[in-house]
């Protein structure tokens, strides 16, 4: 008897406890990001970001005097385990928002959950499918495919290159890519002469080159994210293919270059800003952030922040902004967040409307060439 | 360009990667006689020697020569540890428990590489210049003649060691009858452990000679070994002729098919190919059909 009276007080007393301290309460974030898995590429540096602004938000005193707390979940590229986990964290961590899933195909599973609870979602992958048609709680980060593939055609339309050859990997990436492409082609007067695919886990690519050089093709897209891309350059150096080579947004980074060796020079990739944050002109507005950004996470981890480890930074800085702005109730963020007015960031200068939740224009690309296993802007 | 060059292109493709087909699938082929198992531990002894030439090359600090030696070194080690390991100890092994075993212990060594070096691919630098050669109108890397070279040397010592050695005679023994082996006196145990021995040290060069070309990551070994048990199973899991031709003729259906119909088969032809083969000729393409062995 006499037990169970202590342990009723002891109940009360930690009840009235929390109570006090629900002045100081954590702002809970959820993120769910594949860091582990074939997409972890994707999710690790995700993660790593996510995790770095969250901190650096804290030790500068948190959101209006609150600190964030970040709840992240490994999907592990897993559409199911997003799924178990999106619920999870809204029925059980109690999160006002989420940020992720890393993949089009997980975002995609996730979008009716949070919808359903009402639940702000800042997806970190690129599919246009997520944000059209516009869903009132989900935005998006990652650049769509769209906009890499019109910066390419817009090249080519300048340089007067009408006849191309297309080489995608056979994964979502590839073709959805290669959608783009087809679709996108006719408005720049392009034709496609060539359309082929190759395995992710390929290893030789000479086949398909081989009868690319001997069609009509000018120049030669291909999309894929690494090793296959390599292998390509590798291949087409090996075939003496003499046509200009353009790459994805999805080998944009060192990587690459040190996988194609020699065969990586003089290829044309659309990319983000970040790998050349040094070379923009000093009026570009996202330049500041960018270098600041690099500096920091290289700081942390010991490798140069990506686009991808860009996409979870730009999802946490636009939701700190919009909490600053109002309430943390989940309605109050998704309101915010759609008033979101040219935020420049690591993927791009961000503009949300509520008609428009992916926020940027085709200037979130520049096209480079690689020159002395470096990057190089072309004008 | 005209279609005569684009066929020589496209032969040349497809032989160079054969023979890397054939090498693996040897490695398959010569567990098999010894011991009845398939291995399917066999394509991650590819990766380990492309991946351990990659830490000892470049992470190390080796020169060229001795990072692959140590490397092919320690895949063999790593291939009898395997054995003693994980088959040795079964008490009563029957085909489907040990083709398990193999499976789960392809899955581990993938999973402990992928911690110890991480996801990203590697590449290797090639063994003798990256200029192509021009034959015949089409053209091949310099990487190309080696991966031929070491396939044919292979070959032919393997063939020396099964005809010539008392080791090899002995495995062939085993493979013949296991019972009837041990009754003369020779060591079964031993004969598996060097089986495996032998194939993960084939299986590791085959990995090293190739990384130059494919570049190398944790995860190569499941496409690679699936082709070369295909190119096992069309040679009639023999060690021998048999074998290299399944992998040769693999790698020219794999490269014609891509090249005239669509790349969008290529995996696809491997694997008709190898039902096919299954339910047709289960004694594979090149051997008379023979009774059942075990």
């Amino acid at each position: 008897m006499k037990r169970s009276i202590i342990t009723c007080s002891m109940f009360l007393l930690t009840l009235s406890w929390s109570a006090l301290c629900s002045a100081g309460q954590p702002i809970k974030i959820g993120a769910l990001f594949s860091v582990t898995g074939p997409p972890s590429f994707l999710g690790e540096p995700e993660r790593n970001a996510a995790q770095m602004v969250a901190d650096s938000i804290n030790k500068a005193g948190g959101i209006k005097g609150r600190p964030l707390q970040l709840i992240t979940y490994d999907t592990q590229g897993d559409a199911t385990k997003a799924v178990q986990l999106a619920n999870k964290l809204i029925k059980d961590d109690k999160v006002v928002a989420i940020i992720g899933p890393s993949t089009t195909g997980e975002t995609m599973a996730v979008m009716p959950v949070v919808e359903k609870a009402g639940i702000p979602l800042i997806s970190c992958s690129a599919g246009r499918k997520i944000t059209d048609p516009v869903n009132k709680w989900v935005f998006k980060t990652a650049q769509n495919d769209s906009l890499a593939v019109a910066k390419i055609y817009e090249y080519l339309q300048k340089k007067k290159l009408s006849k191309v050859a297309l080489l995608t990997v056979s994964d979502g990436f590839g073709s959805s890519g290669r959608e783009q492409l087809k679709a996108q082609a006719a408005a720049f007067g392009i034709q496609v002469v060539y359309d082929e695919t190759y395995g992710p886990k390929d290893t030789d690519m000479t086949a398909q080159l081989t009868k690319i050089r001997g069609t009509q093709a000018q120049t030669l897209i291909c999309w894929g994210t690494n090793p296959g891309p390599a292998v390509v350059a590798r291949n087409a150096k090996q075939l003496g293919l003499k046509m200009p080579l353009f790459m994805s947004h999805g080998v944009s980074s060192k990587k690459f270059i040190d996988l194609a060796g020699d065969a990586a020079e003089g290829i044309f990739i659309p990319s983000g800003k970040v790998i050349v944050a040094d070379v923009l002109p000093a009026s570009d507005h996202q330049k500041k952030w960018l270098i600041s950004f690099v500096k920091e996470y290289q700081k942390l981890y010991k490798v140069e922040g990506d686009h991808f480890a860009g996409h979870a930074w730009d999802a946490m800085m636009i939701l700190k902004a919009a909490l600053e702005k109002g309430d943390d109730t989940p309605a109050a963020i998704a309101a915010n967040l759609e008033k979101t007015r040219e935020f420049h960031g690591i993927g791009g200068s961000f503009t949300y409307s509520a008609s428009d939740h992916a926020g940027l224009t085709k200037d979130a690309f520049v096209l480079v060439e690689i020159k002395n296993k470096d990057w190089v802007l072309v004008k | 360009m005209d279609l005569l060059q684009q066929l020589t292109q496209y032969a040349f493709s497809g032989l160079s990667t054969g023979a890397i087909y054939a090498l693996i699938g040897l490695g398959f082929a010569i567990i098999y006689n010894a011991t009845g198992i398939i291995n399917f531990a066999q394509g991650e002894f590819v990766m380990l020697g492309g991946m351990l030439t990659y830490f000892f090359q470049t992470v190390v600090k080796f020169p060229a020569v001795p990072a692959m030696l140590l490397a092919v070194m320690t895949a063999t080690a790593l291939g009898a540890a395997f054995e003693r390991l994980t088959i040795r100890p079964l008490k009563r092994p029957t085909p489907l428990s040990l083709v398990i075993i193999t499976i789960g212990g392809s899955i581990f060594i993938r999973g402990i590489s992928m911690l110890i070096w991480g996801k990203d691919t590697h590449s290797l630098p090639p063994f003798s210049g990256s200029e192509p050669l021009t034959l015949a109108g089409a053209t091949i890397m310099p990487q190309h003649l080696w991966i031929f070279g070491i396939t044919l040397m292979v070959i032919a010592a393997n063939k020396f060691f099964f005809y010539f050695t008392i080791s090899g005679k002995a495995m062939r023994a085993c493979s013949f009858n296991r019972t009837a082996a041990s009754l003369v006196g020779i060591d079964v145990r031993k004969m598996v452990l060097l089986s495996f021995a032998i194939s993960s040290a084939m299986g590791a060069m085959a990995g090293i000679i190739i990384a130059p070309l494919t570049m190398t990551s944790y995860d190569v070994g499941v496409m690679l070994g699936l082709k070369g048990f295909c190119a096992a199973i069309i040679g009639g899991m023999s060690s021998g002729f048999g074998t290299v031709l399944g992998g040769l003729l693999l790698g020219l259906l794999e490269s014609f098919g891509a090249g005239l119909i669509s790349s969008g088969y290529k995996d696809a032809i491997a694997f008709i190919i190898l039902l096919l083969i299954l339910f047709i000729r289960p004694q594979g393409l090149f051997s008379k059909a023979q009774t059942e062995r075990v």
